[in-house]
């Protein structure tokens, strides 16, 4: 029993990053470096108006005052930012007018990834905007969303077509000051998706934004900015990979969510960024800031994370309960292997009257890897009633991996009930040992008891994503799960 | 802000570094100047360090204190001034009066080999045997105060236990704080718990004049292989004393330490426990509770370091939080590789009485081995309405009903002790705590601290 389960850990290791494939397509990329001048390029570039350009600027004499923060668990190997090409976009001409005019490299790429955009279109019915490295390539659907008046569309786009929308929400959520990577995002962000429903509509489909790293050396800073107003509901996925290389490539995005009164949004990730070879070279550093702030009156937003990628996991989607009887919820699966780190939480700030939380996360931790838990609720004085639930669970695959909890609970108002519960253990004998004893093998054990751990948080994804995010998974942890 | 308070300190003890050296012993003089430069190198902590995020020291430096260095004689007697009258607990009775240990007047009668009472005095004799132990968990720490007290501290309370020996009685080491005027008071103490030895040790702290007091207290626990070591700490001083405690155990293989921290009545305080269970099979369980009202402040740093497999540790921590107080807990389990077969729980529960109270808390797991069971929880809310339904629908009115929940919830705390009168004793104070009738120590008295 002891031998087999080493194997199997040792099968684990093995387990190969099945997304890494580059695609052949010209790219019109800059010299690396970051400089105020890459700024004004990357704002010319995009042709964007004079507050645009105002507000990266400013977001980046502040980033040049900033540290990088070193209070996660994280070892972070040095970045020079100078290093890294700031802007990288497929070649194109003009932007495409209907799929057909789309590189057909480009959309192998995403067949690949299974999101053949054709595909979702008249099978699920899903709108996807891609972005692959830092340029949104298609948004498929958008017609249909704009008979209800939604407005589904890459960011650029939205800064051309609806500055007033863009410029009162950006940053509201996630100011430039906000943290060293938001700073850096604020500035040189290329692209990334806008969404925005109207009052008393609900979306009939799932938004879905599909993110990809594909030239070498560059960094992919994205932006997310999604409205619900008054009565709205929307779901949206966001996935994201990206090709398996020597060096670690930098990704530090920000998603801003903003629920007006009665609105709801479900905001789901499936992460699977190049994770590094099983020596712990190469992958992905994840550093990014998702916030939504719940600002009308119960309002609620949902965060559900699926997180098996990346080397480095550097991320806590958190909710501002502003508005009365709000609701804020955060679940989590978080997959480690090989030399993989994660730090990863969330936040809850509790400001209103009656408003509730929930954190769920799950933390699966496998060879070498180091997997954190970190999340801070906060109870301001005002926030009467305040009602927050908390459960970390971690369960250790192997003798040299770590798991860790720094759960934060500041309390500032009496009337306030928060818990929290956590427990670190390994998979369970006895149910492996049940398990074997109906036939199933050792390897197949361990995937039935870790997707039935994970389950109270996929059963919180979409369908199509539930799905996926099992099979990520299964490829993670290859050979310990069936 | 911090630094000028660092050199302050620093000129300080230049100037009477000879004054110091002189009225204290080898043992330890030689720790001084190397324990001088850390404290020089780390300074105060300053709120900016996460681990001291809720505590703001400045307040408490920028009194101007007096300190004994020259050592001038206690100028009268705690036995007379001092009646700790814990009913049928029989316990061997001693003295501290601020940071000089208070010779006993009769003997002790403790079994042979065994040491009790001055660090100085001891040390004079028994230079050889303390000198591995002395400041050797201490001198790790990563927190300038702990370096800042082996600096200035000349005197101290030593508890050595040899091979084997067990002592049937508790000891009980009353630590006085009075002085004529404000004092910043560095005390020391060392148990060493030699193979198999058994001892329970009670220190109560008391205030006995009104002005301020700032107390930095290092203490290091040895336990070594088979040794048992009860080490009950019960804080009831007013609302001008700080109090920063540093504890440092080091748990030998199937050994044995539980810690009973409870404040009832305080001012300022930080106690940060750090267990290190260096042998396997051994065990730590640590327990504390803390009645706060008024503007008290309680912090608790607990640390549990699982060095080796097979071992077990449990904490558990109450705060009952009234008016304006404000409680700080943090626990952080640490379970290193190749621990296997650990088993380590905490929790924390804290009732908010009002509006204006605070609660911090932030237990944390930090696991590098796979085979083991750890968990924490933390809860913080107000008392069940359905059980105070309960309660009143039996005819026992609301105010009593509260008292008997706020009771009930300390209640679990107070069973961890293993003194039965001490037991006993302590259900009664707290339950006086609850209805108010124990002294809030602002004037308190001897009488008042019983």
């Amino acid at each position: 029993m002891a031998v087999e389960s080493t194997n199997i850990l040792e099968e684990v290791t093995s387990g190969e990053y099945k997304y890494g494939f580059i695609t052949d397509i010209d790219s019109d990329s800059i010299a690396s470096g970051l400089t105020e001048d890459v700024v004004r390029y990357i704002s010319m570039k995009k042709n964007e108006p004079e507050w645009m350009l105002d507000f990266r600027l400013k977001a980046y004499r502040h980033w040049l005052t900033l540290e990088m923060p070193d209070w996660a668990h994280l070892k972070i190997p040095e970045i020079n930012y100078q290093d890294i090409i700031f802007y990288s976009a497929p070649k194109s001409k003009k932007g495409p007018e209907s799929l057909d005019e789309v590189d057909p490299e480009l959309l192998k790429t995403f067949e690949k990834l299974g999101i053949p955009l054709e595909e979702q279109k008249m099978l699920t019915g899903m709108a996807v905007d891609a972005v692959m490295d830092s340029v949104s390539v298609k948004t498929t659907f958008k017609e249909n969303l704009a008979e209800l008046g939604i407005i589904f569309c890459s960011f650029s786009e939205a800064v051309q077509q609806y500055p007033d929308l863009v410029r009162q929400y950006l940053g509201s959520v996630v100011g430039y000051r906000d943290n060293f990577f938001a700073a850096l995002n604020c500035a040189v962000f290329s692209d990334g998706s806008f969404a925005y429903i109207p009052k008393g509509v609900r979306c009939p489909m799932e938004l879905s934004t599909y993110f990809r790293i594909n030239a070498a050396n560059t960094g992919q800073f994205e932006r997310t900015l999604i409205v619900a107003d008054d009565n709205s509901y929307v779901s949206y996925l966001e996935g994201c990979t990206a090709p398996m290389r020597d060096e670690n490539q930098l990704h530090a995005a920000i998603v801003e969510i903003v629920a007006m009164e009665q609105a709801e949004v479900k905001y789901s990730t499936v992460q699977n960024w190049y994770p590094g070879d099983k020596n712990g070279k190469g992958g992905i550093y994840n550093f990014v800031t998702k916030r939504g702030l719940c600002k009308g009156r119960g309002s609620k937003i949902s965060w559900t994370q699926v997180e098996t990628g990346s080397a480095i996991t550097w991320k806590y989607p958190s909710c501002i309960l502003a508005g009365d009887d709000s609701v804020g919820e955060f679940y989590s699966v978080a997959v480690t292997n090989n030399y993989q780190q994660a730090d990863t939480g969330s936040k809850m700030i509790h400001l209103g009257k009656n408003t509730k939380s929930r954190i769920v996360s799950k933390g699966i931790s496998a060879g070498r890897s180091q997997n954190s838990y970190r999340g801070m609720v906060k109870i301001s004085p005002r926030a009467d009633n305040a009602r927050n639930f908390s459960q970390c669970d971690s369960l250790l695959l192997g003798d040299r991996c770590g798991a860790h909890t720094f759960p934060y609970i500041d309390i500032n108002n009496d009337s306030a009930v928060v818990e929290h519960e956590a427990t670190t253990s390994k998979i369970n004998e006895d149910q492996l040992f049940y398990c074997n004893q109906r036939g199933i093998s050792t390897e197949d054990a361990v995937g039935l008891i870790v997707n039935g751990y994970a389950k109270e948080v996929i059963n919180k994804l979409p369908m199509e994503f539930a799905v996926e995010a099992q099979k990520l998974l299964q490829i993670t942890l290859e050979g310990s799960v069936g | 802000m911090m630094r000028e308070f660092v050199k302050t300190y620093t000129s300080l003890y230049k100037e009477h570094e000879d004054t110091l050296n002189r009225s204290s012993v080898p043992l330890l003089n030689q720790q001084r100047s190397n324990a001088m430069e850390r404290f020089d190198q780390m300074g105060f902590p300053d709120n900016k360090r996460e681990d001291y995020r809720h505590l703001d020291l400045t307040a408490v430096l920028e009194v101007d204190y007096g300190m004994n260095l020259k050592r001038f004689n206690i100028p009268s007697n705690p036995h007379d001034v001092f009646r700790c009258d814990v009913p049928n607990l029989t316990t061997k009775l001693m003295f501290s009066v601020n940071d000089q240990f208070y010779p006993n007047e009769k003997p002790l009668n403790l079994p042979q080999g065994v040491l009790c009472g001055s660090l100085a005095e001891l040390s004079k004799t028994h230079e050889a045997l303390l000198a591995p132990y002395f400041n050797q968990l201490a001198e790790q720490s990563l927190d300038g105060l702990v370096h800042f007290n082996t600096a200035f501290a000349q005197d101290g309370f030593l508890l050595y236990v040899p091979e084997n020996v067990i002592l049937d009685k508790p000891l009980q080491l009353i630590q006085i704080l009075q002085g004529p005027e404000e004092m910043l008071v560095q005390r020391r103490l060392l148990v060493i718990m030699e193979k198999g030895s058994q001892a329970q040790l009670l220190l109560c702290d008391h205030t006995l004049s009104p002005n301020r007091f700032l107390v930095n207290q290092v203490s290091e626990l040895f336990v070594a292989d088979n040794a048992r070591l009860e080490y009950y700490e019960l804080e009831m001083s007013h609302a001008a004393t700080t109090r920063l405690s540093h504890t440092f155990a080091s748990v030998g293989a199937s050994a044995n330490l539980s810690q009973n921290g409870m404040t009832l009545s305080n001012g300022l305080t930080r106690n940060n426990i750090e267990v290190h269970l260096n042998g396997s099979n051994s065990e730590a369980n640590l327990s504390g509770l803390a009645l706060v009202e008024n503007e008290q402040f309680v912090d608790n740093h607990i640390w549990v370091d699982h060095a080796v497999p097979h071992c077990v540790s449990n904490q558990l921590y109450k705060y009952v939080l009234d008016d304006q107080s404000k409680g700080v807990f943090s626990g952080r389990i640490l379970v290193q590789q190749d621990a296997q077969k650990t088993a380590a729980y905490q929790s924390n529960r804290n009732l908010c009485m009002s509006k204006e109270s605070k609660m911090f808390t932030k237990p944390q797991l930090e696991i590098y081995a796979d085979d083991v069971r750890c968990s924490h929880g933390s809860a913080t809310g107000q008392m069940d309405e359905t059980a105070m339904f309960y309660i009143r629908s039996r005819g026992i009115p609301e105010k009593e009903a509260r008292l008997l929940m706020k009771f009930a919830f300390a209640a679990d705390v107070i069973d961890n002790i293993h003194l039965d009168p001490l037991k006993d004793r302590m259900r009664m104070l707290v339950e006086k705590r609850f209805r108010g009738e124990l002294a809030r120590c602002a004037g308190c008295t001897a009488a008042q601290c019983s």
